[in-house]
């Protein structure tokens, strides 16, 4: 009997459409892994019932004769920042607990229509602020790995840790994630698993909830990059909705997919080699150089000069943004309410704030409100729009000598939950190599490049011309194919 | 620049979230670390950049001017918009008294 929890996107797609098995037998696999993990925390709700329906419709379509879709069969885990209809949508927030959406994310709609079912709705860190999954208000996920011999709780990355830890577990071949500054890519490195940030507008925002508007963006998280490729094209495409979704034809990523780099021309960023990066991920980037000339690829030497100050930019323009878009939660429209006796309506705010966000959420808020007020705008929110312009800049002129740029994906493996909680600016450095790509809008992923010394997976990053996954997806092939990464974390949830 | 007690409470009741003493005195260094840090970026010359605030080029565009263009987003939606609020009377949301 085939372990179907041992399966991706692809290998479920084609086995349910080839009639090796059915989508039934592939959901209720996946159910009873996702019920067996609790301990894990990956989820805020599981939605069984769901993935069984999608996988029954699936199934009578095939016995119908019917076409299938890209995704039919595929039982998946949905970040909880995607509102989806009749099912609790949170961000992993207070504020939003028990809020039931009235309407569907186009990002999840596509999905479904794809053929996908939904496992459940994935924790992460607060309103997607944070790098280790440890601001949800449901509680820390941990990561299926451990540092060897030891028994440790790992941060499985944030902010989709919930995702990276569904799919590194096996209890979903694949999940949704979205990233602002790194929130796919460095949980998929800390994880072991693929996942690629598309072209800002790629995806639709439409019933996503909001942190940073010019940031956000979504993207899959999975086991191989064929899998990716295929996930995304699901999720992609134009949408009215969104005033900033491109309108451009989707390209078939999965069918074009050549690992076959000649011809290519590969940047390293000279800035991206930082004081403070661990030896293991150094040496694992001189061996991604030698996999990607291995695929035919040129190595080109390049500098992306504003590199060090696009994360203290990103922390201005992001705070700013979310300070603006979290202004909505007021306790009258959704959501929590907190109205002491006799309160009056400015306190009603205040208090249900209060009670609504977490820490990080709250700190982040005032920062943001801080850089935007009168007397600081200048000095700190347009200074920092001015630097994202030069850090854009950079890779514009960048593309002058070179097609894609490998980098690490993070300076460190996973960390110990709990161990960097006390020092806000020593966790947003994790983001250090990611948030350049995200402050230009540029396509990037992460694929798994190996296991450190402690037994911990490293990723590779890999950012592409705007519009160009498929340079980024083939130069992730191209790796995958190299690295071999099989491991998988032994099981002891 | 750095924050004091007092600016905090300041932004903090600009950004409508309410915070005691202790609060306020635990985010003064949380922030001033942050603001110290990005104080970095006054070191970058940006004669003559444009401030950026859209990555991708992009038009803006225009919808149909007729109702309920896209029905998603268009009106006849009372119930549904009401659906979550935690304090819907008579067809509205219902806040607590704001005119003596």
């Amino acid at each position: 009997m085939t372990d179907f929890t041992s399966l991706g996107v692809k290998a479920i797609r084609d086995g349910v459409a080839n009639g090796d098995f059915t989508a039934l037998e592939v959901a209720q696999a996946f159910n009873a892994a996702v019920d067996a993990a609790s301990a894990l925390n990956a989820f805020i709700v599981p939605t069984p019932e769901q993935a069984i329906g999608a996988a029954m419709r699936v199934d009578a379509k095939r016995a119908g004769g019917e076409s299938l879709g890209a995704m039919a069969g595929v039982p998946i885990g949905m970040k909880d920042l995607f509102a989806t209809q009749g099912t609790q949508t949170t961000a992993a927030s207070h504020i939003l607990e028990g809020f039931t959406p009235e309407y569907e994310s186009t990002v999840s709609q596509n999905l479904w229509n794809a053929g996908a079912g939904m496992l459940g709705k994935l924790n992460l860190d607060q309103f997607a602020m944070g790098s280790s999954n440890e601001t949800s208000h449901f509680g820390n996920v941990s990561s299926p790995w451990r540092k060897e011999d030891t028994n440790a709780a790992m941060s499985p990355g944030g902010s989709s840790g919930g995702s990276s830890t569904a799919v590194a577990a096996r209890i979903a071949p694949a999940a949704t994630g979205t990233d602002t500054g790194g929130s796919i890519r460095q949980p998929a490195a800390f994880t072991g698993i693929c996942g690629i940030k598309p072209t800002y507008g790629r995806c639709s925002r439409w019933g996503v909830v909001a942190f940073a508007s010019s940031l956000d963006q979504a993207g899959p998280m999975a086991r191989s990059v064929e899998d990716c490729a295929i996930m995304l094209g699901a999720m992609a495409g134009f949408d009215p909705k969104d005033a900033t979704s491109l309108q451009m034809d989707v390209p078939d990523w999965e069918s074009a997919l050549s690992s076959d780099l000649k011809g290519k021309k590969v940047g390293i960023p000279k800035e991206y080699r930082m004081d403070g990066t661990d030896e293991a991920i150094l040496a694992s980037w001189e061996q991604g150089k030698a996999w990607l000339k291995d695929a035919g690829a040129e190595i080109v030497d390049i500098s992306l000069p504003h590199t060090k100050y696009a994360l203290p930019a990103y922390y201005i323009i992001a705070p700013a943004e979310a300070s603006s878009n979290l202004a909505r939660y007021d306790g009258v429209r959704y959501g929590l309410r907190d109205l002491p006796e006799g309160a009056g309506l400015q306190d009603m705010y205040a208090e249900t704030r209060a009670a609504g966000f977490g820490d990080e959420v709250k700190r982040r808020i005032l920062i943001g409100t801080y850089v935007l007020s009168a007397g600081f705008y200048d000095a700190y929110y347009t200074q920092a729009q001015k630097v994202r312009a030069l850090v854009a800049r950079d890779f514009e002129q960048a593309w002058a000598q070179c097609d894609l740029i490998l980098a690490p994906t993070t300076p460190t493996a996973s960390f110990p939950l709990g161990s960097l909680t006390d020092d806000p600016l020593t966790m947003y450095l994790n983001d250090v190599f990611a948030v350049p790509a995200s402050l230009a809008g540029l396509p990037a992923m992460s694929v798994p490049a190996g296991l450190n010394p402690d037994g911990l997976p490293l990723g590779l990053q890999i950012v592409g011309k705007p519009f160009d996954e498929q340079t980024v997806l083939d130069a992730g092939l191209a790796i995958e194919q190299r690295a071999g990464f099989t491991h998988a974390p032994e099981k002891w949830w | 620049m750095s924050v004091d007690k007092q600016t905090v409470a300041k932004i903090a009741s600009l950004a409508r979230i309410k915070m005691g003493d202790d609060e306020l005195e635990q985010m003064v260094p949380e922030l001033n670390a942050i603001l110290d840090w990005v104080e970095q970026l006054g070191e970058v010359d940006v004669t003559g950049i444009e401030p950026m605030s859209a990555v991708i080029p992009n038009a803006l565009r225009l919808r149909d001017d007729v109702v309920d263009a896209d029905p998603k987003t268009g009106g006849g939606k009372r119930d549904a918009v009401l659906a979550n609020a935690p304090a819907a009377e008579h067809g509205f949301f219902g806040v607590p008294k704001v005119i003596e």
